[in-house]
């Protein structure tokens, strides 16, 4: 297209006169470099414990709930006392192992997103439950992608949504979240993916912190394993 | 005066709020908020200076590279799909989206936090082909409500108290009143949860461009991105083309740099990266996605060799919370679509620098801007900067002239001493009209006070004293 061409020849022209000196206004050897950069943002933590120990703390901050879990069992029986105290009549979720063994024995009916129902439907329903991709121990962060996680939608429309995660997902930073999603999808990543850090909230009156804006108004993180 | 120019009408409005002592202490209040929680943010940081001199240098390196990153960006995005189109101005950006929508029929959009859509008057536009347009980020919606530009690119109802969003609830949806924020909140939810399902076309902004992934980054809050850009059958990005990073680890970064200079959080509740609509395999998500790369001005701005770092800026809003200026003067006194030290930069190379000059020389020059900005932008010396080119460009002939006589007098003791009994003698002259409606000098002293000149100057004083020192030795 034209458009193109043109918008990228203003660009080179533009860039064709050099630089003032200082208007970098950044230098030094390996300044650029991310992972080295690593050391200065928030820590994640070393060893496992240190990274569960920051993720509960950061969690706790955004009144995310988190509970460590046994086995798969527990997580289920979880979920079915959630289910009781919440009132659940529908929940949605979507098909994977950990979903499958963790839901098995839950008693209110599922809408699966495999089966791509409308938004109407999927508007109806108590909780969304969701695998994840990984947790980050330094924002205390999930993190989601649409094609391991049962879509776009299925996290953010119903207003509870329960993550459910294993102890080994656990990382350190967003780096290797970012490294995690090469190594898993290659070039072709999904089309949608998300660093999901407590509920949805908003500050915007009187920057007053209320939870639920338009996404969920409760986030609970169950992590199986010892 | 009259408020025919920008210039005029930024005075005109300045005077008024800066007058009102209980709104500056409102926003003064709230802005010294957002710094405290700042502060506790960057605490967490293993060195928050060092991150933002990597924040810096990953913006720079995207803007020396502007031409082969956005290439790549475009590609990368259009081998899955996505439609992308180069606008070379606002006018072709609206005329690309509004043929969009009408291909599709579209009778309801709705729209998440944009800045760039203001930028280039995207919802009059839509609404005057017949569109409804709603604005979910309830900031915004609630100034679409009162139908006022956002007062703060980051927090745009800030300028409102709990009374006045009820009130306006009230008045255009019909609703109780309220004065619990929660509450009012979830009358927006409620609103808002019927219009994603009705939409037919969701639009967005993007805070990142990522190069090398082809993918969007969107940082925010409420979850209303997300929504927007999950269900409609079409989304539609609106977005500068100086949003670019090189890498997606880049955003390890950046997304945390934004969150703690533009909010005092460490990371915003969602951080979504989309790179096209609906893949194979997906269960859900948009058919269509457009995203639409806006140049408007900002290839000139990158033509200036000594102020194209203002490119790095992520629109975190950082230099206006901490702004002297911002936090008395408020937002929408600007006029602008980008307030504070950043919107007084740019502005200039956006619409003119003759038109909008005045917003340089409305600065303290204290560097707070400089100092906040997460990618070291050097604003402050920008706006000397817009300074000495509005004044190469069009200097005022009578104050060339006066300060030629200025520089003749001060550098010459003889004139400077015959000048003395000229400024004393033109005092007594003055001081009756002090302050009054004659007053020559009305301009300053309207809000100022001039003191009329000392009856002897400091050296007369300095020298005798010397000499009766000099006497009481002897």
């Amino acid at each position: 297209m034209s458009g193109r061409e043109e918008i990228l020849g203003r660009v080179r022209e533009a860039l064709s006169v050099p630089s003032h000196a200082g208007v970098k206004a950044v230098s030094g050897e390996g300044v650029r470099d991310v992972r080295k950069a690593r050391g200065f943002l928030p820590d994640g933590g070393a060893t496992p414990e240190a990274r569960l120990k920051k993720f509960r703390k950061l969690a706790a901050k955004l009144k995310a709930e988190v509970e460590v879990l046994p086995d798969l069992a527990a997580a289920g029986a979880f979920l079915a006392d959630l289910a009781k105290t919440e009132g659940w009549r529908q929940i949605a979720s979507h098909r994977n192992d950990l979903t499958n063994s963790v839901l098995t024995s839950l008693k209110v009916p599922i809408l699966w997103t495999d089966d791509e129902p409308g938004t109407a439907d999927l508007e109806q329903v108590e909780a969304g439950v969701t695998s994840c991709e990984a947790l980050i121990a330094q924002t205390g962060s999930v993190f989601v992608t649409g094609k391991g996680c049962g879509g776009r939608a299925l996290s953010v429309l119903p207003p509870h949504h329960v993550v459910i995660a294993t102890l080994d997902q656990l990382l350190p930073d967003m780096l290797a979240a970012f490294d995690l999603l090469r190594e898993r999808y290659g070039d072709n990543p999904p089309s949608f993916v998300s660093f999901i850090t407590g509920a949805s909230r908003t500050g915007d009156i009187e920057r007053i912190l209320v939870l639920g804006a338009h996404g969920p108004k409760r986030l609970t993180i169950l992590i199986v394993g010892n | 005066m009259t408020s025919d120019t920008p210039a005029h009408q930024f005075q005109e409005d300045s005077a008024v709020s800066t007058a009102d002592f209980e709104h500056r202490q409102w926003m003064q209040d709230a802005l010294h908020g957002y710094e405290n929680t700042r502060g506790g943010t960057e605490a967490m940081f293993g060195d928050f200076e060092q991150a933002r001199q990597t924040a810096a240098a990953i913006k720079w390196e995207a803007i020396e590279n502007l031409d082969t990153l956005l290439g790549e960006f475009a590609d990368k995005l259009e081998a899955r799909g996505t439609r992308v189109f180069w606008a070379g101005n606002g006018k072709e950006a609206v005329d690309y989206i509004l043929g969009v929508c009408k291909e599709h029929g579209a009778k309801n959009i709705i729209k998440s936090k944009c800045m760039t859509t203001e930028e280039i008057h995207l919802n009059p536009a839509l609404e005057a082909a017949g569109m409804q347009v709603v604005e979910s980020d309830l900031g915004e919606y609630i100034v679409q409500l009162r139908e006022e530009p956002p007062f703060h690119f980051v927090f745009p109802a800030m300028h409102l108290k709990r009374d006045r969003i009820s009130q306006i609830f009230e008045e255009k949806l019909g609703t109780e009143p309220s004065s619990d924020p929660e509450e009012l909140t979830m009358i927006a939810r409620r609103v808002m949860r019927q219009k994603y399902c009705e939409a037919d076309i969701g639009i967005s902004g993007a805070n990142f461009a990522v190069a090398d992934s082809g993918m969007i980054s969107i940082t925010e809050n409420e979850g209303n991105a997300r929504l927007t850009t999950s269900l409609p059958k079409v989304h539609i990005a609106v977005l500068g083309i100086e949003k670019v990073v090189p890498k997606l680890e880049d955003l390890s970064v950046m997304l945390q740099m934004l969150g703690t200079a533009g909010t005092g959080q460490w990371l915003t509740a969602y951080n979504s990266m989309i790179g096209g609509p609906r893949q194979p395999g997906e269960v859900d998500g948009p058919e269509e996605f457009h995203v639409v790369l806006l140049d408007n001005h900002r290839t000139k701005l990158l033509a200036d060799p000594e102020q194209r770092d203002a490119l790095r800026c992520i629109r975190c809003g950082a230099c206006l919370n901490v702004c002297p200026i911002f936090k008395n003067i408020g937002g929408h006194n600007y006029g602008t679509t980008y307030q504070g030290p950043i919107g007084s930069v740019i502005t200039p190379h956006l619409r003119g620098l003759q038109s909008y000059k005045h917003l340089s020389f409305s600065s303290s020059l204290c560097g707070a801007c400089s100092e906040t900005c997460p990618v070291k932008i050097d604003l402050h010396h920008h706006l000397m900067r817009n300074r000495r080119n509005a004044v190469q460009e069009k200097g005022g002939k009578m104050e060339r002239w006066m300060f030629g006589q200025f520089a003749k007098v001060m550098t010459h003791p003889k004139r400077y001493r015959g000048s003395e009994g000229l400024m004393r003698f033109g005092a007594k002259l003055w001081l009756p009209f002090k302050g009054r409606k004659l007053d020559p000098l009305k301009a300053w002293t309207a809000s100022r006070d001039l003191p009329a000149p000392a009856p002897k100057s400091f050296m007369k004083q300095w020298q005798a004293q010397e000499r009766e020192q000099e006497e009481g030795k002897s």
